[in-house]
C-alpha cells in the first residue's frame, strides 16, 4: 500500500485516497466543434503506460483536493507530485 | 516395539508437565513444548493422512510451515473447529482433539487409496480432462470429489473467538528471529532505532537455538550458548518489541506488512475465553530486514512419499528441541554436507544409524569423516532408487549413479529402514521479498534463487539471502547492517567462528532410477499428488510457461503452496525443456504465506459492525413502527410499514392508496443534499446540468438530468434557488458521494476559473415529505401562518418559514405526482416535526409509507429511477425526456456525445410502458421482452426494469426498455417465462394523471 504525500495534507496512506485516471487530459473548450473520431479520442483513448505514467488522484477521505502524480506502474514507485494547474516536472516526460 | 521414542531428555521439553491430548479420537500423551507432531512421533506415529489425488499414506514430513503431509481438523463439529491445521506447529494444549482430514472412513482404511492402483488413468490434468464432459455428470462428480478429497471441513457455527487489528508504526522491523535476526534487531536497538522483531514460533533463536555441535562455536563458545546469552539481552532493550508466534503473511510495497500475532491457539479452550485469539499486525516500517532463513529440499525418486520419510533437518530439530527419535533403524539420504549435522547428533544422542546414502562420490570434509570414524557406512555417488512398506518405510534399495548422474549403474542393494531423513540442500525463503516487488536472481553454483534488487527500503541477511553457513552469515553481517542502518560500528565485527561445513552439492533435480519414469512415482508436490512424470507429460502437451504448468499439474497450489517442491518443478522443466533455470522465472508467491483465518482478517468488524450504517433522525420511530428496512447505500431507509398480518405486497397497496386517497408521509432525509454558493454558481449548474439555469428565479425548484462525459444519465434531483449565488442541490440517496466528487472533481481540474464553492449537507437535514389530496390541510395545521395558496406558493417553489421557533424550509416539489410539502428541519428537530405532522394527519388517516410505495406511486407517473430504469447506456433521448436537453446551451456535460453516431441511433433501448394482457399479471423484474418467441435464436428486444401492481390503475404496469421503443407503442410483445408467455402492450411510460392535474388538486 502506498504512502503519498497530500500535497495539502502529508503523507497518508493509500486508503485515503482514490485514483482518476490519465491526468493532462484537457477537456475541449469547443466539444460542438469536434468531428465524432476527435471526440472519442478525447472520451476514450488512454495510454495505460507500463512504466512512467502520469495520473491524477485526489485525497478522498482527507482534503478532497486534486492533484497530480508521476508514477511507475511497473514498480509502484511515485517520482513526483504536484498541485492541479502546476507545470508537470519535464524529466520525466 | 517402545511406543515412547523419547531420547535424552530436552531442556526446550518440560517432562514434569504431561499434557493428554487426542489423535482420531484415541488418547494420547505429551509435554510441554511439543508440537502435536512432536508428540505424535514420539509415540511412534507416523502416518497422519493421505494424499488428495491417490490417497497415499501420508506421514509428517518436516518441522515447520512448510509441512504438505500432517494437515489436521482440530475439534471436530464443535464451533472451534479448524482445518487445514499443520501438526508441526500446533502446540498441543491439554484437551487437544486434531483428527486426520484427507481420509474416509479413516486414516488407516480409505477408500480412495483406489486411485493409487487406478494411477496409470488419472495423470496431470485429469480433472480437467475427464470431468469436462458431459456436463450433466457435474453432480455426481461433484459428489465423489468432495466426499474423498478432504481439504478439511469449515465450522457451522459462529466462531466464539475475538480477533482484533493494531496499527504498528517502527523504524526497523526484522522478520525472523534465528541467529541473523537476533543480531540485527540487538544492532537496530541499541543504535536508536524502534525496532520490532518477529517470529513465527514461540521460541527465539531459529534453528541455531538447537545446535549442539563442537563443529560449530563462535568465540569459542557453542553457538547455541552465544545465541542464548544474545537472546538474554536483547530482551532487556526498551525501545525493542519482541512478537513471538507471529507470522508475516503479506510484505507489500512501501514497507507496508501484514502479519498475524497468535495469543491463544497454543492454551487450553478453557482458558480462551474473552481473550483475543489473533491480532492482525499492519505494520508500517521504514526500514525491513527479512531474515526469514531456508527451507530444507526434498529429493526427488521413486516412492520419496512414505509416512517415515523426512527432511533430515526435521529428523535433527525432533530430536535436538524436543528430545524424539523419528525412527529406530535411521538412514540419512543426501547431497550436500548439512545432513551430517543431523547424523552427528542422532549419533551423539545414542540414536542408531544404518547408512547414510550420498549423491556425492569425493566427500571428505570434517562431518564426513567424523561419521567414518564412527564407523557408519556412507554409499558415496549412490543414490535411492525406490523404498518400501505401505504404512510406514521399511526398506530402501539403492544404486550407484553414473558419473553424469543422468542413470544408475551396477546392482541393487536393499537396506533396511523405519526412518529415511533426505536432504537436498536448502532453498532461501525469498517468499516475502518477491511479494514486496523484489527481484531474485539465479546462483548457477547452488542452484538457488537470491534476492537480487530490492523495491523498497529493505535487506535480505542470512540464509534467505543464501549464505547457509555460519561463517559465511557471520563475516558479512556487520558490514551489511552498518550500511543498511548508517551506523559507524557494531558488536560484531571481529567474532571468532568454526563452522566445519564444505559446501558443495550435487544438485540432481530428478533422480534416476532403474525403471522408465512412467512406472515411478517421484513426487514433487506432496500435498496435491504431482510427480514428476506429470510435469514431464505437462510438457509433452505442449506447455511451456511455468505458470501453465502449475496449473495443469497442479504443483505448488496447495494450502503449502509449494514451499518444498517449486524449485524442483522449475528444476525439472528446465532440464526437460533444455531451458536456463535463471531464465524460466518462478510462479508468483502471493500472499499470504501461511494461511490466515477470516476472523483475524475481518477482526472486529463482525455482525452489526460488518459495516457501517446511516440512519436518518427519524430512525427510530420507524423501528417502533415495525418498519422493514432496506439498504440503499449505506442507509437503512424504511421499506415498508406492515400492520398486523400483513406482508409486503398488502402493506405496499394499503400505502399507495392511501397517499393517494387522503395523505401519505415519508422521511425523505437521506436524499443527498449539496449546498453550492459562489458567484458562478448559476454558471457552473448550466455546466453540470442538460438544462438551463440561468432563469431560475429566486425561491424556484427545477428538476435536473446529469449525464458523463459520455452522454449517458449519471444522476437527477431537484435544486432550488435560494438565492441569487446561493442553490441547494439534492441527489439521488446512493449518489450522494459520487455526485460531490464529480462535481469536485470538474470544479477543481476543468473549470478552477469559477467562483463555487460545494458542501455536502446531506446529514444537516431532516425531510419530511407529506403527499396527497389532504397534505395541504395538514401542512397548514402544522404551519399555521404559512400561506399555502397556490397562486402564493406554486409547484416547483420554496418558503422558508418556522415551525415554533425553528426554522424550517418547505418545497412544495412532488414525486409522486400527487401535492406534495418536503419540510426541511435542521436534523435534530426531525423526529418532533414527523410527530407533529403524524399527530396533524391523524384525522386524515396520514399513511407513512416506505421506498417500495414511493417506488410505485412514482413508477405510476413513470419517473425514472436512475440506476434501476437506467444503466449507464440510456441518453436522455432514450428515457424520452428529449424535453430536459436544452438546445440553446452551448455546452454541458456530455452534450457532444448525444450526436455521436452511436446515441442516435433510432434502435437504442428506449424506455417505454409495459400493460399485461391480464391486468392481474404482474411483470417479473429483469425479464426479457421478444416480439417472437418461436424464432431462433430468439432476438432479444429489451427488458423490464420497473413493475407493480397499481392499486390506484387496479392493474399492472410496467416500465422496460425495448430497442427502437418510441416507435412501438400499441404494439403487442412478449415476455417469456419459464413455463408460460404472458402478452403485454407497449405503452406511454405515464400511466396515471398525464395532464399533472393532481398536483394542485
Ligand atoms: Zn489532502
Amino acid at each position: 500500500m502506498f504512502l503519498i504525500h497530500c500535497p495539502y495534507c502529508g503523507e497518508r496512506e493509500q486508503s485515503e485516497f482514490k485514483a482518476g485516471g490519465e491526468a493532462h487530459i484537457v477537456r475541449p473548450k469547443q466539444p460542438t466543434e469536434l468531428s465524432d473520431d476527435q471526440w472519442a479520442e478525447y472520451l476514450f483513448m488512454r495510454k495505460n503506460i507500463k512504466g512512467v505514467q502520469f495520473e491524477r488522484w485526489v485525497h478522498t477521505h482527507g482534503c478532497r483536493k486534486w492533484f497530480n502524480m508521476v508514477r511507475d506502474t511497473s514498480n509502484d514507485e511515485i517520482k513526483a507530485i504536484y498541485k492541479m494547474g502546476e507545470k508537470p516536472p519535464t524529466k520525466y516526460k | 516395539m517402545t511406543n515412547n521414542l523419547r531420547v535424552k531428555s530436552s531442556k526446550f521439553i518440560d517432562e514434569t508437565y504431561k499434557i493428554s491430548f487426542k489423535f482420531n479420537n484415541k488418547t494420547y500423551y505429551g509435554y510441554k513444548g511439543d508440537t502435536l507432531a512432536s508428540a505424535l512421533l514420539a509415540n511412534n506415529i507416523h502416518l497422519v493422512g493421505r494424499s488428495f489425488k491417490y490417497h497415499r499414506p501420508r506421514g509428517i514430513m518436516t518441522a515447520g510451515s512448510e509441512e504438505p503431509n500432517a494437515i489436521v481438523q482440530l475439534h471436530k463439529n464443535t464451533s472451534r473447529t479448524e482445518p487445514n491445521v499443520r501438526a508441526t506447529e500446533i502446540e498441543i494444549y491439554e484437551g487437544l482433539e486434531a483428527s486426520s482430514q484427507n481420509c474416509w472412513p479413516s486414516v488407516n482404511f480409505d477408500l480412495g487409496a483406489i486411485n493409487n492402483f487406478l494411477s496409470p488413468v488419472l495423470p496431470a490434468g485429469f480433472y480437467y480432462k475427464t470431468f469436462m464432459w458431459p456436463a450433466s455428470f457435474w453432480e455426481k462428480y461433484e459428489f465423489f470429489i468432495r466426499k474423498s478429497a478432504g481439504l478439511g471441513k469449515s465450522p457451522t457455527e459462529p466462531d466464539p473467538d475475538i480477533y482484533e487489528h493494531k496499527y504498528i508504526h517502527c523504524d526497523v522491523l526484522i522478520i525472523g528471529a534465528g541467529i541473523s535476526g537476533i543480531i540485527a534487531a540487538k544492532t537496530s536497538a541499541k543504535n536508536g532505532f524502534k525496532t520490532l522483531l518477529v517470529d513465527e514460533k514461540p521460541l527465539l533463536g531459529g534453528s541455531t537455538i538447537y545446535q549442539n555441535s563442537e563443529h560449530f562455536k563462535i568465540n569459542n563458545q557453542i553457538s547455541s550458548s552465544w545465541l542464548e546469552k544474545e537472546i538474554n539481552e536483547i530482551k532487556k532493550i526498551d525501545n525493542l518489541e519482541i512478537k513471538t508466534r507471529t507470522s508475516v503473511a503479506a510484505f507489500h510495497g512501501y514497507n507496508f506488512l501484514l502479519a498475524r500475532e497468535n495469543l491463544t491457539d497454543h492454551l487450553p479452550l478453557h482458558q480462551r475465553d474473552g481473550k483475543v485469539r489473533h491480532r492482525l499486525l499492519k505494520i508500517r516500517a521504514k526500514k525491513v530486514i527479512s531474515a526469514t532463513g531456508s527451507l530444507e529440499r526434498p529429493l526427488v525418486f521413486d516412492n520419496n512419499d512414505r509416512p517415515g520419510i523426512l527432511l533430515s533437518s526435521a529428523i535433527e530439530k525432533y530430536s535436538n528441541l524436543f528430545g524424539v527419535a523419528c525412527g529406530q533403524k535411521n538412514i540419512i539420504f543426501t547431497n550436500n554436507d548439512s545432513a551430517y549435522e543431523t547424523a552427528i547428533s542422532l549419533f551423539q544422542k545414542g540414536i542408531n544409524i544404518e547408512a547414510i546414502i550420498d549423491n556425492r562420490e569425493n566427500v571428505d570434509s570434517k562431518l564426513v569423516k567424523e561419521i567414518e570414524k564412527n564407523n557408519i557406512k556412507i554409499y558415496k555417488g549412490y543414490t535411492v532408487v525406490n523404498t518400501f512398506g505401505y504404512k510406514r518405510i521399511n526398506k530402501i534399495s539403492i544404486m550407484q549413479l553414473s558419473k553424469d548422474g543422468q542413470k544408475v549403474v551396477g546392482s541393487k542393494i536393499s537396506i533396511d529402514c523405519d526412518c529415511l531423513g533426505m536432504s537436498g540442500g536448502w532453498t532461501p525463503a525469498v517468499h516475502l521479498f518477491t511479494q514486496s516487488g523484489g527481484k531474485l536472481k539465479f546462483r548457477d553454483e547452488d542452484q538457488v534463487f537470491i534476492p537480487d534488487t530490492y523495491p523498497s527500503d529493505q535487506i535480505s541477511i542470512g540464509s534467505c539471502n543464501g549464505e547457509f553457513t555460519l561463517d559465511e552469515i557471520l563475516s558479512s553481517i556487520s558490514k551489511k547492517l552498518k550500511d543498511f542502518l548508517n551506523i559507524k560500528k557494531t558488536e560484531y565485527e571481529n567474532l571468532e567462528i568454526q563452522s566445519h561445513f564444505n559446501k558443495t552439492k550435487r544438485n540432481i533435480w530428478l533422480l534416476p532410477s532403474d525403471k522408465i519414469i512412467g512406472k515411478t512415482k517421484p513426487f514433487v508436490d506432496y500435498q496435491n499428488d504431482a510427480t514428476a512424470k506429470d510435469i514431464k507429460l505437462a510438457l509433452r502437451e505442449g506447455f511451456r510457461s511455468i505458470e501453465h504448468v502449475k496449473r495443469y499439474t497442479t504443483t505448488g497450489m496447495g494450502t503449502d503452496q509449494g514451499k518444498l517442491g517449486n524449485m524442483h518443478a522449475l528444476g525439472i522443466i528446465s532440464e526437460t525443456a533444455g531451458s536456463k533455470m535463471g531464465e524460466l522465472g518462478t510462479t508468483t508467491f502471493r500472499p499470504p504465506y501461511t494461511p490466515l483465518t477470516f476472523g483475524t482478517i475481518v477482526g472486529r468488524n463482525v455482525g452489526e459492525y460488518f459495516d457501517v450504517f446511516r440512519k436518518t433522525p427519524i430512525h427510530d420511530w420507524h423501528v417502533e413502527n415495525k418498519a422493514k428496512f432496506e439498504n440503499v447505500g449505506q442507509w437503512k431507509r424504511a421499506w415498508f410499514y406492515p400492520k398486523e398480518n400483513e406482508g409486503m405486497h398488502e402493506a405496499v397497496q394499503r400505502e399507495s392508496k392511501a397517499a393517494r386517497d387522503s395523505a401519505g408521509i415519508l422521511d425523505a432525509s437521506t436524499l443527498g443534499k449539496i449546498d453550492i454558493q459562489g458567484t458562478d454558481a448559476s454558471e457552473f449548474l448550466n455546466r453540470v446540468y442538460t438544462n438551463a439555469w440561468s432563469k431560475l428565479a429566486i425561491g424556484k425548484c427545477r428538476y435536473g438530468l446529469m449525464l458523463n462525459e459520455d452522454g449517458m444519465v449519471y444522476d437527477d434531483g431537484v435544486t432550488t434557488r435560494l438565492d441569487e449565488n446561493h442553490y441547494i442541490m439534492t441527489t439521488t440517496t446512493g449518489g450522494a458521494a459520487n455526485v460531490l466528487g464529480k462535481l469536485e472533481d470538474y470544479l477543481q481540474t476543468e473549470w478552477p476559473e469559477l467562483d463555487v464553492y460545494l458542501t455536502s449537507v446531506t446529514d444537516h437535514y431532516a425531510t419530511i415529505s407529506v403527499c396527497g389530496p389532504n397534505s395541504k390541510k395538514i401542512i397548514s395545521k402544522v404551519i399555521p401562518n404559512l400561506d399555502l395558496s397556490d397562486d402564493k406558493f406554486p409547484h416547483m417553489s420554496f418558503k422558508d418559514t418556522k415551525i415554533d421557533k425553528v426554522k424550517c424550509r418547505v418545497m412544495r416539489i412532488s414525486f409522486t405526482g400527487e401535492q406534495s410539502f418536503e419540510i426541511n428541519v435542521q436534523a435534530n428537530y426531525g423526529k418532533s416535526v414527523w410527530d407533529k405532522c403524524m399527530q396533524a394527519g391523524k384525522e386524515f388517516n396520514i399513511t407513512p409509507y416506505g421506498t417500495e410505495t414511493m417506488h410505485l406511486l412514482r413508477a405510476e407517473k413513470g419517473f425514472i429511477i436512475v440506476g434501476q430504469d437506467t444503466d449507464a447506456t440510456m441518453t436522455p433521448i432514450d428515457l424520452q425526456m428529449d424535453w430536459m436537453v436544452s438546445k440553446k446551451k452551448y455546452d454541458f456535460i456530455g452534450k457532444r456525445s448525444l450526436y455521436r453516431s452511436d446515441t442516435i441511433r433510432e434502435d437504442r433501448k428506449q424506455l417505454i410502458g409495459l400493460v399485461t394482457e391480464n391486468p392481474k399479471e404482474v411483470l417479473e423484474e429483469g425479464a426479457q421482452i421478444v416480439a417472437d418467441a418461436n424464432k431462433s435464436p430468439v432476438e432479444m428486444l429489451g427488458h423490464v426494469t420497473s413493475s407493480y401492481y397499481s392499486p390506484n390503475l387496479e392493474k399492472s404496469i410496467a416500465l422496460g426498455v425495448v430497442k427502437g421503443g418510441k416507435n412501438m407503442m400499441g404494439q403487442k410483445l412478449i415476455i417469456p417465462m419459464e413455463n408460460k408467455q404472458i402478452n403485454v402492450t407497449v405503452t406511454d411510460p405515464v400511466f396515471l394523471d398525464k395532464e399533472n392535474k393532481r398536483l394542485n388538486a
